[in-house]
């Protein structure tokens, strides 16, 4: 089963984790994408993320069903990723997945969040104390 | 025909606001509206990217926008 939100509330990690349990898994692997406090060495206040929302959870669907075709064995999926203002420390995305043996959560899981960074339409915005950058928008 | 495009990130701050309407001719392509819009927002060019979307799904160059299309201008991505 594949599970896909968009929020603008702080994300229950412990409720997406719990979400992919499944009598036949093994394996359950997480990834956490979290606010850091520099970018290229420069110290980051806050940041803020946009999202086209309809696309946004259109191109996540489409991610996680192609890490379920890519890994057939996988039980269940779960991507949350957070949008509006994030702080230091705060949870921006999390990516659950839960399969049978090990190997198959931890490829299934970066496919996921890597391709997540490549297509998914949700746009970060860092603020340092002079300033702010949208993050890759120029070469 | 009259096209409504909604603008993202870093598209909408360079724009001015998230929705702008433009005259196209019929059968404009999604190249075609991205060569126009470089021309009336030059910013717009000194992106990494800019890709078109069209009800939700990348579109290739040589796609035909309609009318009713939902039309996006996507700026390079950096959720995670």
């Amino acid at each position: 089963m594949i599970n896909i939100d968009l929020t603008d509330q702080p994300i229950d990690v412990p409720a997406a984790l719990r979400s992919v349990e499944a009598d036949g898994a093994g394996a359950i692997n997480t990834f956490i994408g979290t606010v850091r406090n520099k970018s290229t060495g420069r110290p980051v206040v806050r940041l803020e993320y946009e999202a086209y929302d309809s696309m946004a959870l259109h191109q996540l669907h489409k991610v996680a069903e192609q890490a379920a075709e890519q890994w057939p064995m996988v039980e269940n999926i779960t991507v949350v990723h957070r949008k509006g203002t994030l702080h230091i420390g705060d949870v921006a995305v999390v990516v659950a997945v839960s399969t049978p043996h090990r190997a198959e959560s931890f490829a299934a899981c970066q496919y996921i969040i890597d391709t997540l960074k490549q297509v998914v339409t949700i746009w970060k915005k860092e603020f340092y104390e002079d300033g702010d950058v949208w993050v890759a928008a120029h070469p | 025909m009259n096209l409504k495009i909604a603008l993202f990130g870093i598209a909408r701050e360079i724009v001015g606001q998230s929705t702008l309407e433009v005259s196209a001719p019929e059968g404009q392509s999604a190249q075609g509206l991205l060569h126009d819009l470089h021309a009336r927002y030059p910013e717009l060019a000194r992106l990494t990217s800019l890709a078109v979307a069209v009800n939700n799904e990348y579109a290739a160059d040589d796609t035909l926008l309609q009318e009713r299309d939902e039309i996006a201008l996507i700026p390079p991505v950096s959720g995670g």
